[in-house]
């Protein structure tokens, strides 16, 4: 019985998205393919991990995830510097988490202002998101887009509840967006067309079907991911068809694994380790699932994803 | 593909005997196809038929038990590419690689920590499955002292005897005899000893294509033609290695492996696929490993197990072979989140295990101490359960009584999920003493739920 590979072709593609300006853009999407699968297949982009920083000092992070960042994070401008001039970041995000109401409720216009300053001091691209209030980013990122103006920046994250707003603001300075649903096909594709529905061109989106961190419901987002993917390579579903984004960073320093002591879990090994593989490995999972942007916090763990990914991707 | 009921039935003696216990051989073809039923039933099959029979009927992947006794672990009989479109079935192998020339102290500590590896994570009990032992040295008699190092101190961990001489490879193999090991190595060179060591002594057959060895490599359609040869010798426990060993090879080739299988019913590819993931960087390793989780591979050899590394290596293997269909559960009973003191907040929610994990970070996230009451719904979500009556005023009143959380506790307050807002009159009538207070509809809520509470 001779073997012949059953190679897959699909009808549909993802789009490929271009963020920031000039020489310094960054392009992710793009392939016809499940991830990865350059043997039958266009991969024309490899996924982008950007950095994640945030408008105030990083005190609820774990000591771990704080500790390389310790003498820059005070202050926004200083910490994207270091991403992009020590860290060599392709793109930053810059996570407005100041601004809820729980932190220090700062105002649209001290957001403003972060942006601004930090736009002033990278030349990466930028990725701008709220504080995950529903209510509050309607405000927030409709400031922090038009202090983003034309600098051509995803800002997100767009919800069932607070969509609106923040697409006409992207629609008029000109950003791509990120719709984030939970974890379910069908919210998503909903929302996806509620949002081109206002003018919106589908081409700028990017879904964000919610992450999970490894042992926290990851296998939810990875099939959900999955089945997006699916959808819009076998179906050819258009409002499928935008790249997927994975939130690792903020998902997986919160879980105990990521935290707790080797004196309390002596059975868990090293935490600093435990922390870097656990956010390696949730990154690594979700690319295989179809996320082609990225949101990371740790250098080790980024730069073993970007290594690894080389080796995906190598020609 | 599998056969049709329809097929299936052209080729049964179309008698309705009704000896099979079904009232027609339709019926009884239809039963067949689904795979509810032996076709042992059938008294009246001639033997050739029987066989396509069950051939066709085998799950795509074939189904292999590695090792005995309580540590032994099956592998294949995946049916599926995507975890969504049924489930994955046979959680993929770790195995420890073991150096033919390590010292005996170090050899000895690596077995030790293949017997400690044990920890326990949502109800499950995990743990590094098996030992490859390699003939790095290239000697026969290293081999030998190893392998009779670990048949001592490890006589019931599964193990895997890699090497490419036959000579070598008895002598160690001979040592697990009646534990049903597998021999890696065979390859087209060595074939022939190679599966009468293994027919000798009961051991699964590991195939190579030759590439792997640095070797032109044929692929695919090599691999698969060295398999049909092997199979004629009269192997039928098989694991397979295409030699891929960067991550782009090993995802391809795991693709298009599984792929023949399980769409094409391709019987040569059919088999376990072995992954060699080791790295001098273990980080680096732990992620090539995930590549073997996620995209089909049976057993993953790994160079070393440190703890951390072993806890999100099991974490994902358990999340990626979660059977979708089966909502995760986690354990009923009052879980304390920091340390609450007597005064401390008392929630109440199911046990879904996704709103478990939601609802206790979103408390862990608030800071304030609080008891987390998590009440058995058969794993569903809050309002899933409250539809099914599964989490109801009753119910809720009964555990909390029964919980023992009134010795803990010196308030008589309850917050319930703001989505059942409704069951909150009904619960104070059956919870005497108690006040119920409403909680935020969505976790996210809860941190400044509490803080307007607290303040």
């Amino acid at each position: 019985m001779a073997f012949t590979p059953s190679k897959e072709t699909y009808t549909g593609k993802v789009y490929s998205v271009t963020i920031g300006t000039d020489e310094n853009t960054v392009t992710f999407g793009g392939e016809n393919v499940l991830p990865f699968y350059t043997f039958e297949g266009v991969v024309p982009n490899r996924p982008v991990i950007a950095y994640e920083i945030q408008d105030v000092p990083p005190d609820d992070w774990p000591e771990n995830i704080q500790k390389p960042f310790k003498t820059v994070s005070n202050d926004p401008i200083t910490w994207a510097k270091f991403c992009q001039d020590v860290l060599k970041a392709k793109a930053i995000t810059l996570r407005l988490k100041g601004t809820h109401p729980d932190s220090q409720n700062r105002s649209p216009e001290d957001a403003a202002k972060t942006v601004k300053d930090v736009l002033s001091a990278i030349n990466v691209p930028l990725i701008l998101l709220g504080s995950n209030h529903t209510e509050k980013d309607a405000a927030v990122l409709v400031a922090a887009a038009e202090a983003a103006k034309d600098k051509n920046c995803i800002i997100g994250k767009a919800q069932e509840a607070n969509y609106k707003t923040i697409v006409a603001a992207a629609i008029a300075h000109n950003h791509k967006l990120i719709a984030m649903s939970e974890l379910d096909v069908n919210l998503s594709k909903q929302l996806n067309i509620l949002i081109t529905q206002m003018g919106f061109d589908r081409e700028k989106l990017i879904i964000d079907p919610m992450c999970s961190a490894l042992g926290y419901g990851l296998e939810y987002t990875y099939s959900v991911m999955e089945r997006i993917r699916l959808a819009a390579l076998a179906q050819n579903d258009l409002s499928m068809q935008p790249p997927m984004l994975g939130d690792i960073g903020m998902y997986v320093w919160k879980v105990k694994e990521t935290q707790a002591s080797e004196t309390d879990m002596p059975q868990w090994g090293s935490t600093e380790e435990r922390g870097i593989t656990w956010e390696a490995v949730t990154a690594i999972a979700l690319l295989l699932a179809g996320a082609e942007l990225l949101i990371m916090r740790h250098p080790k763990a980024v730069e073993a994803v970007e290594k690894v990914i080389d080796e995906l991707v190598e020609v | 593909m599998a056969l049709t009921g329809v097929e299936i039935f052209k080729l049964l003696p179309k008698t309705n005997c009704k000896k099979c216990g079904y009232p027609t051989c339709l019926a009884f073809a239809m039963k067949l196809a689904q795979g509810q039923v032996s076709i042992d039933s059938c008294p009246d099959i001639p033997e050739d038929i029987k066989q396509k029979l069950a051939e066709a009927s085998a799950p795509p992947v074939k189904p292999i038990i590695f090792g005995v006794g309580d540590k032994a672990v099956k592998m294949g009989e995946e049916t599926v590419l995507f975890r969504h479109d049924k489930r994955f079935v046979n959680p993929c192998v770790f195995a420890l690689e073991i150096k033919d020339t390590l010292s005996e102290a170090d050899i000895n500590s690596k077995i030790e920590e293949v017997i400690n590896s044990e920890i326990e994570r949502v109800g499950q009990r995990l743990r590094i499955d098996a030992i490859a032992l390699t003939n790095d040295s290239n000697n026969v008699s290293k081999l030998n002292a190893a392998a009779k190092l670990i048949a001592t101190k490890a006589p019931d961990v599964p193990i895997i005897i890699c090497t490419g001489n036959p000579e070598a490879a008895e002598i160690a193999v001979k040592q697990f005899a009646d534990k049903k090991p597998i021999l890696y190595g065979a390859n087209p060179e060595n074939a022939e000893s190679m599966a009468s060591i293994a027919k000798n002594y009961k051991a699964i057959l590991g195939v190579v294509a030759s590439s792997a060895f640095g070797g032109s490599g044929g692929g695919l359609d090599e691999l698969s033609a060295f398999i049909e040869r092997i199979k004629s010798l009269g192997i039928v426990d098989i694991v397979i290695d295409s030699g891929a060993r960067k991550a782009k090879d090993i995802l391809r080739d795991n693709t298009l492996i599984r792929r023949a299988a399980v769409k094409k019913n391709f019987k040569p590819l059919g088999y376990p696929i072995i992954t060699f993931a080791q790295r001098g960087d273990s980080l680096i390793e732990s992620i090539i490993a995930t590549i073997g989780v996620a995209k089909y591979s049976s057993i993953i050899v790994l160079s070393s197990i440190e703890k951390w590394k072993n806890l999100a290596l099991f974490t994902l293997r358990q999340n990626i072979y979660t059977d979708p269909q089966v909502p995760m559960q986690v354990e009923q009973k009052i879980y304390k989140i920091g340390e609450p003191k007597p005064d401390s907040p008392l929630f109440i929610t199911t046990n879904f295990s996704l709103t478990y994990f939601i609802v206790s970070g979103e408390i862990e996230n608030s800071k304030v101490p609080s008891y987390l009451a998590v009440m058995d719904c058969e794993g569903l979500s809050v309002l899933t359960a409250w539809a099914a009556g599964k989490f109801t005023a009753a119910k809720i009143a009964q555990f909390i009584k029964e919980s023992g959380i009134e010795n803990n506790i010196k308030h008589r307050e309850l917050i319930i999920p703001g989505y059942v807002a409704i069951l909150s009159g009904a619960i104070e009538d059956k919870l005497e003493g108690w006040k119920i207070t409403v909680g935020p509809r969505e976790a996210n809520g809860i941190p400044a739920f509490l803080r307007s509470k607290t303040t």
